[in-house]
């Protein structure tokens, strides 16, 4: 069953409690949610396999902390798009804002246009991949999962980086601290082919990025290390 | 001048310290940290907040009842001390039976069995206690009828099926013992368990962020506050946590960020593990910090319809009462807390000592060797430490807190705890009478005031 929404009748409050309550219904497969007109925190919480369709640009926080849902935005995103993800998958058509991705723990965001600056800032675990180009201090702090850019990283990429795994094709600006470019084995290259494959990116061949991860030598405090901070 | 020593035997001890003469601006403890400084390069990092004296609640006393007031009868005659937290957005506000909370404090920093005790103790009393960076552990959510559940800038653990058990929701921005910092768990006390629950590889120092991931500024602050009452389907009460700082407008902002419920945390609040330098020079102390965030409410007409909980040196029902009298709607206790449940017990005397410390001064809490087996992950040393009696230890200290409580405010006439006010109290110092607002002993000077 389909249904649709429309924010410019109802609200942001209405929109999440439906969505809320069709997940514990769970007869319902899709919605389809128009005039979003750049409304925050859209889509949050969702905790059952529903598919969203948000028609138009939404604002912070669209599809937080999401568990299960399938959420595409045909639009732009404001920032922190699918922040603490712990599964699911989260499309933007568009360009996204600051913090996409924030501390997710699972699931996948694909980000079709731009992102701006400390995309998968303290990622934990899920997948963000990039069509375009990522801004400064992209994967700031990131723990685990992984981060494709399909184009250029914007400076201090990976500061402070611990076990997230960096793919970029484009150039990048910088490095932050404690990231290093890595070698690329056979085992990430299949790593990052399926994930293109997974995104239904067929036009960058994964011989063409490069992998970048954390040096490891900052994960313990030393004096020696003090200029590095 | 050099000493004489008689003939060759040996120094009178007491007699040479009696001829010296020791420098006030390098007194022995400087001289041992310059000489620490020296030997291992790196700052000194301890639990435990502020140790140097500061204005506080001993500063003030409550003027009683006379001619002018009638007292209660103790015992005899009701004072209650229930607080209604979260009534200013969350339709599911939370009910306390005493205005005494326990403050967030992590698995992590401290054992399972010691969160658990937290919570026991606390639901025995009829209160709540609150999580910590790490996350909620399944323990202390069975154990603790009332939980606060910390969205900290880390977002260690986080995650919105917790949020959804949680009682109420406390975005921390800031604590008392280090405004502006992050969080410090050090390589040492990372288990397999800690390690799972943060996303982090085992026995690595977890630097926990000093600023959010995904929100900057109040502006934002209300979107991100928005998006967790969507959540959490409006039902939660949202606390803010600041450092006390910037204490006036820094309420101000949390109320306009839409707090249902700010939490101040003056700078003799603990920590688990952060640099001396930062607990002893920045933040100020709870007391002036206090009439500052009251001073805020007023002002916005919000005062008891945004609750007040204020940390940082609640030692005893005087200190419960003095807050409560100067405008807070509770308090919540740390390190107290921690002292209840055993830590620095003179029973580990001996294992304190060969740690290099003494009990009553042993705030080493970073290096997962307490001997009380409460700050520590080491199985050994937590196996120590039996949840169920220290849950009733606490229940006992937060009890003989709230009949202090209730016995002051008797004794000023009040048949609620809340009922207490400035009014009631008078400072000993002129620096406790300028940052309390209240008049110096004896006068009706409030310095600064005309």
């Amino acid at each position: 069953m389909s249904l649709k929404y429309d924010l410019s009748a109802g609200t942001t409050r209405g929109l999440n409690q439906k969505l809320h309550s069709l997940g514990i219904a769970n007869n319902t497969e899709s919605i389809n949610v128009i005039n979003p007109n750049g409304a925050h925190a859209l889509a949050v919480g969702l905790s059952s396999p529903l598919k969203i369709n948000i028609q138009g640009h939404v604002g912070y926080y669209c599809a937080g902390m999401n568990q299960m849902a399938e959420v595409t935005v045909d639009g732009n995103a404001g920032p922190a798009v699918a922040e603490n993800m712990m599964s699911g998958y989260i499309t933007v058509t568009g360009n996204v804002s600051h913090y996409a991705g924030a501390t997710a723990h699972g699931g996948t965001l694909l980000v079709c246009g731009d992102a701006s600056s400390r995309c998968g800032i303290s990622l934990k675990g899920a997948d963000i991949i990039v069509k375009g180009s990522v801004g400064h201090m992209s994967a700031f702090m990131a723990q685990s999962g992984r981060m494709v850019v399909c184009g250029d990283a914007g400076e201090a990429l990976g500061d402070s980086l611990y076990e997230t795994r960096l793919y970029v094709r484009g150039s990048v600006a910088s490095l932050g601290a404690d990231c290093v470019q890595k070698s690329m084995a056979e085992k990430h290259k299949n790593e990052l082919e399926a994930l293109l494959i997974c995104a239904g990116i067929t036009g960058a061949d994964a011989a063409e990025f490069n992998r970048f991860g954390s040096a490891r030598k900052l994960y313990n405090f030393k004096v020696d290390n003090a200029d590095a901070y | 001048m050099p000493i004489k020593k008689d003939g060759d035997g040996p120094i009178n001890v007491n007699e040479l310290r009696s001829r010296l003469k020791e420098s006030a601006t390098y007194p022995r403890e400087v001289i041992a940290e310059i000489q620490r400084a020296a030997e291992t390069g790196i700052y000194d990092i301890r639990g435990w907040g502020a140790k140097r004296s500061v204005p506080n609640f001993d500063d003030l006393l409550f003027l009683g009842a006379s001619m002018s007031r009638y007292p209660l009868e103790g015992y005899r005659e009701k004072c209650t001390t229930s607080v209604t937290l979260g009534t200013r957005f969350a339709t599911k506000p939370i009910e306390l039976k005493i205005p005494i909370t326990v403050a967030g404090m992590s698995f992590g920093a401290l054992s399972g069995a010691a969160k658990e005790a937290l919570g026991r103790g606390a639901t025995i009393a009829g209160t709540s206690t609150t999580t910590g960076d790490g996350g909620m552990t399944p323990e202390e959510r069975e154990h603790s009828d009332l939980l606060v559940y910390q969205l900290l800038p880390s977002r260690y653990g986080m995650n919105p099926d917790d949020l959804r058990k949680a009682d109420a929701i406390e975005i921390v921005v800031g604590q008392g013992a280090k405004p502006g910092g992050g969080g410090m768990l050090l390589g040492q006390k990372i288990s397999e368990r800690v390690a799972g629950m943060r996303d982090l590889p085992q026995e690595i120092d977890q630097r926990s962020a000093c600023r959010h991931p995904d929100w900057t500024g109040p502006d934002d602050l209300a979107i991100k506050i928005q998006e967790l009452r969507e959540i959490t389907n409006w039902e939660k009460p949202i606390y803010i946590k600041i450092g006390a700082a910037r204490t006036y407008y820094d309420t101000a902002l949390a109320v306009k960020a839409g707090a249902d419920v700010v939490v101040l945390d003056g700078m003799q609040g603990g920590t688990a593990a952060t640099q001396d330098v930062f607990i002893e020079h920045v933040g100020i102390p709870t007391l002036p910090a206090l009439r500052q965030a009251v001073e805020a409410l007023q002002e916005l007409d919000m005062h008891r319809k945004v609750q007040l909980i204020v940390s940082g040196g609640i030692r005893s029902g005087a200190d419960v009462a003095k807050a409560l009298a100067m405008g807070a709607d509770a308090v919540s206790i740390g390190v107290a807390a921690l002292i209840a449940l055993g830590d620095n017990s003179p029973a580990f005397e001996k294992e304190y000592n060969s740690l290099g410390t003494s009990a009553g001064f042993y705030d080493d809490w970073h290096e997962g060797r307490d001997p009380a087996g409460i700050s520590t992950q080491d199985e050994e040393l937590a196996a120590r430490f039996d949840p169920v009696m220290g849950g009733r230890r606490l229940a006992n200290y937060l009890n003989v807190l709230t009949l202090e409580t209730q016995t002051l405010a008797r004794a000023n006439g009040k048949s609620h705890v809340h009922n207490l006010e400035p009014e009631d109290l008078v400072a000993l110092t002129i620096e406790a009478a300028a940052m309390a607002g209240v008049p110096l002993a004896g006068t009706d000077w409030i310095p600064g005031r005309k």
